[in-house]
């Protein structure tokens, strides 16, 4: 991957660093009871602590702290023992108590770091900056009035964890698979169903660009972007918009920027002098967050095999290519459905038929392997007949079509359409004998040095067995009989 | 007067147990003094026709033989507590309409265990002053007048309306907050006693926020006692509240022995303050020789950064203040004052709903925390606090308890230091420390100043130590006799 844009006058390099907003499963809210669904109607989970009515104080809820933990367990972090809930003070219509209780000194998670998985197979460590708790805030409705803004709680108090990056990435490809990866370890952990559509992920990128080897320039925070995709064109467009000022002369200045992704643009929506003071705090009306370590201890026991190591144990058990093991590995299920389909089977074959034919069948239908017409179970035991030299692999795709419309067994399909390969040398034998009978001139010319024409002799038997002999007993066969 | 109101908490409840009176006639001889004593404006909203209900309910438990510790006792509440369908206004205009759909934990146990709720008192603006000055409705009148002076004199601050009502005998007891001294210098002003209890002690759910850090609700009555048995229903932990201490509540009553001989009480020398009135002094003089007489043995005790007490408390509690009051948006509940756009609206309902006082404190409060003043301001207010909870920490390692004066002076006329910020923030020059650093601190009334005015002494304690402290209030309470109570001028107003 080329890392450097072509300027006018010589290269430049991007630096991305990426604040990503990820919100933890959890049944109820970080500071109060009220439940977290997605898709609810207007204003109908919010507790009197989410409404920042009078007297109203939070209280934490232990399974977000458990939630941040493990997440941070999974970024191989830092995990703070003694942490600080802080006041960010700002006002806004649907932020009901006028400030975000956050983290702003004292972060519950540290360093820690991210491996991303590049597609020629090589590695690259990004650093994680820190994890932080944070409540969100509600949902400004504009377009419901013609002069009004209606609110909805809702979201108001959902727990949050920041997670920042360093400004490590040096291409929006780099970008990319930050959050593919990162999106794989929340999932795998359960701590946050990754799902960028509803809002669940949300991305902030900053972007600056430089000669390479100079030192960092002034970097554009590319606010709340909520797809990969979208990030990766925000970078690109953003770096390019900045190579154009600083080449035409001019400077950037810091500033937070919107993209619209119908236009393809980032936009200027403040600059660091309109900047807000948080004239952040640490809020009085919590005690510092302590965790004893038996407890972080326990939770990480606990922890599920995660994506890294899961690729290491997929290419030490199966011996697949390192990118292919990160692309099964990149969604939990898919890597349990190779595993399903691999178990006691010939690991490169199942790699194979998994990240062949059925990928392309899962693409082409817009399936996922969890509603998938076939299971691993039923494409098992289609490798289990290619094995036994019931199937040859042309028969096998043919079988493995027919279990995606019928959703039946290999085995029913190849006793009901008589599919099974013959590996009966005497009946090879006869069907070769036939074909070179009907063809003696392409004999004499085969024999007078015509090779190509083993090719077409193979053709023919094929087809005169309906495609079931064995490709391999033919090619023997016919090698021995025409000398 | 009707001999009802003359009663203690302690003495309204043996009486209804002992069926001398029921507790309707009780609530309605309390109805009767409030309606009476309308000029003092002690209140902000009366709840007599809920207050008749709750006791003809009391009396139906009482006649069983049930009921809870405080059955069919009238009480009255500050304003700053939530009380579900009653209007609860924290003595601003913002909070205009606003009635709650909730009741603050302190009120909710006072209910359960039978009290019955006469109506919401007069406080300062978000409890922010001394006086009752900055209430959005008007100030109460404090029921004592100088001798041969009818100038009408503050209840104190910001807990006046509660202290006012309690001396005027319009309840039996109060409830109060005490943010840098609001229950303990009203008590001293007219007389009472006002407890503030550790931080923690008491839950602050639901009550009003001024600065969560410092504030705490506590009880205000006319004796000790009340105030042991007030203080019993009260405190507990209240998983609701993170800061609330989950620690067992004694039997705050039990503890009232009057016997002290054996404890060591300090006298810290920094608390002789310049200007401090002489008569102030002679009455701290008068508490030592009572103690002393009872048998406690009395220890000068250094804390000596005390003179950074009163600068830390108005760094920190403007700073949380201005937070807490960002809630007062006009988006969701009470006042809103529209505007062409959402700042315009901000900008009208909080310039239309808070005062000037509420408003001086959202300013310095938000100064305090801004970019590049935050560790001048802020930071070091708070390691002052630390030095300070330190000083304490030392001198309780040789004594069990402090006094001091409860204020520097006696209650003064209204008008007098409203103009002068600084001259009213000195109320608090020895009430502070405790919130600063957490402590329990106790206001018994001890003797009058040479106008006939009331004077209060201070005791703080350790931490949690309610029980100790308030059995040495107890001690100076016997010691100093029964209290006088203030002629009845307004019944004839």
């Amino acid at each position: 991957m080329n890392a450097l844009i072509d300027g006018t006058n010589g290269p430049w390099e991007m630096v991305i660093g990426l604040e990503v907003h990820a919100q933890v499963t959890s049944e109820a809210k970080l500071f109060s009871g009220a439940a977290t669904a997605f898709g609810a109607p207007p204003n109908t989970q919010v507790s009197l602590v989410d409404a920042g009515f009078p007297g109203m104080l939070p209280v934490i809820n232990a399974r977000c702290v458990a939630q941040a933990v493990r997440t941070g367990l999974g970024l191989k972090a830092t995990i703070n023992h003694h942490s600080v809930f802080d006041r960010k003070n700002y006002f806004y219509a649907d932020l009901p108590q006028g400030y975000q209780i956050s983290q702003y000194l004292q972060p519950i998670v540290g360093k820690g770091s991210l491996i991303l998985d590049m597609p020629d197979g090589s590695s690259r460590e990004i650093g994680i900056t820190r994890l932080h708790l944070e409540q969100d805030a509600g949902k400004s409705l504009h377009d419901q009035h013609p002069s009004l803004s209606f609110i909805d709680l809702n979201r108001s108090g959902i727990a949050l964890m920041e997670i920042v990056s360093e400004p490590d990435m040096r291409t929006a490809e780099e970008a990319g698979l930050y959050l593919t990866k990162l999106r794989a370890i929340l999932r795998y952990l359960g701590t946050c169903d990754g799902n960028m559509e509803e809002g669940s992920m949300r991305a902030d990128v900053n972007v600056s660009v430089r000669r390479p080897g100079d030192a960092f320039g002034t970097r554009c925070e590319i606010k709340n972007v909520n797809s990969i995709r979208f990030v990766k064109q925000a970078i690109e467009y953003e770096a390019r918009r900045q190579i154009a000022i600083l080449e035409d002369g001019g400077t950037i200045h810091q500033e937070t920027r919107l993209y619209d992704a119908g236009k393809g643009v980032t936009r200027s929506m403040r600059s660091k002098e309109d900047a807000h003071d948080y004239r952040y705090f640490p809020d009085p009306d919590l005690l510092p967050l302590v965790l004893e370590p038996a407890w972080v201890e326990a939770l990480k026991a606990d922890l599920p095999e995660l994506p890294d190591e899961k690729k290491a144990r997929l290419i030490a058990d199966y011996g697949l290519k390192p990118y292919d093991a990160w692309v099964l590995v990149a969604e939990r299920e898919q890597a349990a459905f190779f595993e399903a389909v691999a178990r006691g089977r010939d690991a490169r074959l199942a790699a194979s038929w998994v990240m062949g034919d059925f990928f392309a069948m899962l693409n082409r239908l817009g399936k996922t392997v969890t509603d998938s017409p076939v299971s691993a179970d039923a494409l098992g035991g289609l490798l289990d007949l290619i094995a036994d030299n019931t199937l040859s692999g042309r028969l096998a795709k043919e079988v493995f079509e027919a279990m995606i419309e019928t959703g039946q067994p290999a085995a029913a399909i190849v006793e009901e359409r008589g599919l099974r390969q013959v590996t009966d040398s005497g009946a090879i034998a006869g069907a070769i004998d036939a074909v070179l009978t009907r063809n003696a001139d392409k004999v004499a010319e085969y024999r007078a040095g015509k090779d190509k024409l083993f090719g077409f002799f193979v053709g023919q038997v094929m087809k005169a067995t309906a495609g079931k002999a064995n490709p391999a007993a033919v090619n023997e066969l016919l090698k021995a009989r025409l000398g | 007067m009707s001999a009802l109101t003359a009663l203690t908490l302690a003495e309204a409840r043996d009486g209804l147990h002992a069926r001398q009176f029921s507790a309707t006639e009780l609530t309605a001889a309390h109805v009767a003094a409030i309606e009476a004593a309308r000029p003092l404006n002690a209140f902000i909203t009366e709840t007599a026709e809920r207050a008749l209900d709750a006791a003809a309910a009391a009396d139906q438990r009482l006649g069983r033989g049930e009921g809870g510790a405080l059955e069919g006792l009238p009480l009255a509440i500050k304003d700053l507590f939530c009380t579900r369908g009653v209007a609860t206004t924290a003595g601003s205009r913002i909070l205009d309409g606003f009635v709650p759909t909730y009741e603050s934990t302190v009120t909710a146990r006072l209910w359960a265990a039978g009290a019955v709720l006469l109506g919401k008192l007069n406080l300062d603006e978000f409890a922010m002053g001394s006086s009752t000055e900055s209430s959005c409705f008007g100030t109460t009148i404090n029921p004592w007048r100088r001798a041969g002076d009818a100038t009408p004199l503050v209840a104190g601050g910001s807990s006046g309306g509660s202290s006012a009502a309690v001396a005027a005998g319009l309840c039996l007891g109060a409830t109060g907050t005490d943010t840098g001294g609001s229950i303990r210098q009203p008590a001293a002003f007219t007389g009472i006693v006002g407890l503030k209890p550790s931080y923690g002690r008491c839950s602050r759910f639901g009550i009003v926020a001024f600065a969560s850090s410092l504030d705490q609700a506590g009880p205000m009555t006319r004796t000790v006692r009340d105030a042991a048995i007030l203080l019993g229903t009260m405190a507990g932990h209240d998983p609701q509240d993170s800061t609330s201490v989950p620690a067992p509540v004694p039997d705050y009553e039990a503890a009232l022995t009057g016997d002290v001989r054996g404890l060591r009480i300090g006298v810290p020398r920094e608390y002789r303050v310049d200007g401090m009135a002489p008569e102030i002094e002679t009455l701290w003089q008068q508490g030592v020789a009572w103690l002393k007489a009872a048998g406690a043995t009395i220890v000068e005790v250094s804390l000596p950064h005390t003179h950074h007490a009163l600068p830390a408390y108005y760094i920190v509690a403007p700073a949380e203040a201005s937070s807490n009051l960002a809630r007062y948006d006009g988006v969701r509940f009470g006042l809103r004052v529209p505007g062409g756009t959402l700042d315009e609206m901000y900008e009208n309902t909080r310039g239309a709903g808070f005062g000037r006082e509420v408003k001086r404190r959202i300013l310095i409060g938000t100064y305090v925390l801004s970019h590049g003043y935050y560790d001048a301001y802020y930071l070091r207010a708070q390691k002052l606090r630390s030095l300070i909870a330190g000083d304490f920490a030392q001198a309780f390692a040789a004594v069990d308890a402090i006094l001091t004066p409860t204020t520097p002076s006696p209650a003064f006329a209204l008008g007098e230091n409203s103009d002068d910020p600084v001259a009213m923030y000195l109320n608090d020059v020895f009430t502070v420390t405790a919130n600063l650093a957490g402590l329990p601190a106790l206001s018994v009334p001890a003797g009058r100043a040479a106008n006939g005015l009331p004077l209060g002494l201070q005791l703080i304690g350790r931490a949690f130590d309610e029980a100790r402290l308030l059995n040495i209030g107890y001690a100076l309470e016997q010691a100093a006799g029964p209290a006088p109570k203030p002629a009845r001028w307004w019944e004839a107003a």
